[in-house]
């Protein structure tokens, strides 16, 4: 039985491609068999986080239209054998993702793999509500502003309502907050919502905190997932993020500002 | 702690209120306004007392499929020398309303059946929103409750257990319990019922409103917010009560 994970949002650029790539990667580092499909038809940049960009022949799209098969379109990874990726077509545009066929293809990946990760598109559009329709889980992907928050808030109304598990009447989609470029230090200035606020708006079980941090630019610029980074603070939340989610309990950090050293102390630094 | 009666305060000059009315309808059944004219008097003179000053709609419906046009100017002066007072007409095609307008009549909507349209439009602007009717009375929800979502509980009250974002919006033909925070939109009473109301432990409502009397959140007093709260209509205004 395969576990397919939606990582949605609703507003843009918030960090869904990163945490698909960092999530996909931290599954596959545990051992679980696992795919990540990009849905963002006509944006695609899950390969170039992904680092796979240069191998992409066939893609999503032409699986879903028979003109390839699923083999000729999954992406092995080059440094996790058991990380497969299905890239999205930069030149199709978004009507070409049907339901039947999206269903077709998670079909045929369940058979293999044991977690499949989707990247949604920014939006209720299409794609969207597409990535979220099959899934089991939802990690819900939120910046800490008011407006990111209003839109996640939006994203687990629709989840609750258009999805298979909803319309069939089965255990709803299990949803998880992960507030992600999270700087306590403008938390403490007054300049983004603290955790609290976030989780008190939302009220819903948060997975974990993503620090602000220049390593995801710089992983994602070397198509790395920032996951494989250890001296990453992001890269270890996003390591702890999958412990959680496959049911450790692991304390939450980078919540709270770093204690100033003792150098810096000294000389206020 | 006295409740507080929110409204209306010394600097305010107006207040805008959406509601319903019992408005006469006249059906047309045909445009010809000699018989109109003779039929109508007689009805008036019968009962005098009942029609006296009374709004009329005009209902075209009736005539859409015979004439494109009709003297509303000559209309609108025969019923107000019979006491009425036209307010508008409905049912009609484009180029009736047409006239209708240019002589002065308001073209009002079609039949108003849903609750939601009871509701303050001006400040309803939730379009894209899909609405819930819960049908059976009493209905009781455990899960938030998310923005762009709206609940009806038709026929009853609704009863939530769990937090109202702001986005989303609660409708009842009774009264609304919320055993968590309120910040989205609260209206109970919907179809009218003016002694429902709402009961809610954290009021941060973007909007309550009872049987169509609403205040908005920018109204609402500091002293209340984020307080255990009942909101009742006394006297047609607005009461906010701690709990
Ligand atoms: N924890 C983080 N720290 C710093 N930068 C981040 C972090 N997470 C994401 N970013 C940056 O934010 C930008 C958007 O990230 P990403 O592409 O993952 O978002 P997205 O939600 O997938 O966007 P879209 O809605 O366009 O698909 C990227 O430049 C990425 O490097
Ligand atoms: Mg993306």
């Amino acid at each position: 039985m395969s576990r397919i994970i939606v990582v949605t949002s609703g507003k843009g650029g918030v960090g869904k491609t990163t945490t698909s790539a960092a999530f996909a990667m931290g599954l596959a580092m545990k051992g679980y068999k696992t795919a990540v499909i990009d849905f963002d038809v006509g944006l695609r940049n899950l390969d170039l986080i992904m680092g796979c960009e240069r191998r992409v022949v066939y893609d999503f799209v032409n699986v879903i239209n028979g003109e390839a098969t699923l083999n000729q379109a999954l992406i092995r990874d080059k440094r996790r054998d058991n990380l497969s990726i299905l890239p999205a077509s930069q030149t199709r545009d978004k009507e070409s993702l049907t339901q039947e066929g999206v269903e077709r293809v998670l079909n045929e990946l369940s058979e293999t793999f044991e977690y499949i990760v989707c990247d949604s598109p920014a939006g209720i559009e299409r794609g969207a509500t597409l990535a979220m329709y099959f899934a089991d889980d939802a990690v819900v992907v939120t910046n800490p502003e008011v407006s990111s928050v209003r839109d996640s808030d939006r994203m687990l109304g629709i989840l609750a309502s258009k999805s298979r598990r909803a319309e069939q009447g089965l255990e709803p989609i299990k949803e998880y907050l992960l507030l992600t470029r999270y700087s306590p230090e403008r938390v403490r200035l007054g300049e983004m919502l603290s955790v609290a606020d976030v989780q008190d708006i939302l009220s819903l079980h948060l997975l974990g905190v993503i620090p602000e941090s220049k390593s995801v630019l710089s992983a994602s610029n070397s198509g790395t997932p920032v996951t494989l980074d250890e001296k990453s603070d992001a890269g270890q939340a996003y390591r702890d993020v999958v412990r959680r989610y496959l049911g450790e309990r692991v304390p939450h950090r980078f919540v709270e500002e770093e204690k100033k050293g003792l150098f810096s102390r000294l000389f206020g630094g | 702690m006295p409740p507080q009666a929110t409204d209306p305060s010394a600097s305010v000059a107006l207040e805008i209120k959406s509601g319903s009315v019992n408005l006469l309808t006249l059906k047309l059944a045909d445009g010809d306004l000699d018989r109109v004219a003779k039929q109508l008097t007689e009805k008036v003179q019968n009962a005098p007392e009942f029609f006296r000053n009374a709004p009329v709609v005009i209902e075209l419906g009736a005539l859409n499929t015979r004439q494109s046009t009709l003297d509303f100017e000559r209309l609108s002066a025969l019923l107000r020398s019979l006491g009425l007072s036209p307010v508008g007409v409905r049912g009609g095609h484009g180029a009736l309303n047409q006239g209708a307008e240019s002589a002065g009549l308001a073209v009002l909507a079609e039949r108003v059946e849903t609750p939601a349209r009871e509701a303050p439009k001006a400040a309803v602007p939730k379009a894209e929103a899909t609405l819930t009717t819960l049908g059976g009375g009493s209905r009781v929800i455990d899960q938030p409750v998310r923005s762009g979502q709206r609940l009806y509980a038709a026929g009853g009250d609704l009863i939530v257990l769990a937090p109202v974002s702001a986005g989303a919006e609660l409708l009842a033909d009774g009264n609304i319990h919320i055993y968590s925070s309120l910040r989205g939109r609260a209206l109970a009473g919907v179809q009218g019922n003016l002694s429902s109301r709402i009961f809610c432990l954290d009021l941060q409502a973007e909007l309550i409103a009872i049987g169509g009397h609403y205040q908005i959140s920018e109204n609402l007093e500091e002293s209340i917010r984020g307080k255990p709260v009942q909101v009742f209509l006394r006297d047609g205004a607005l009461i906010i009560e701690d709990l």
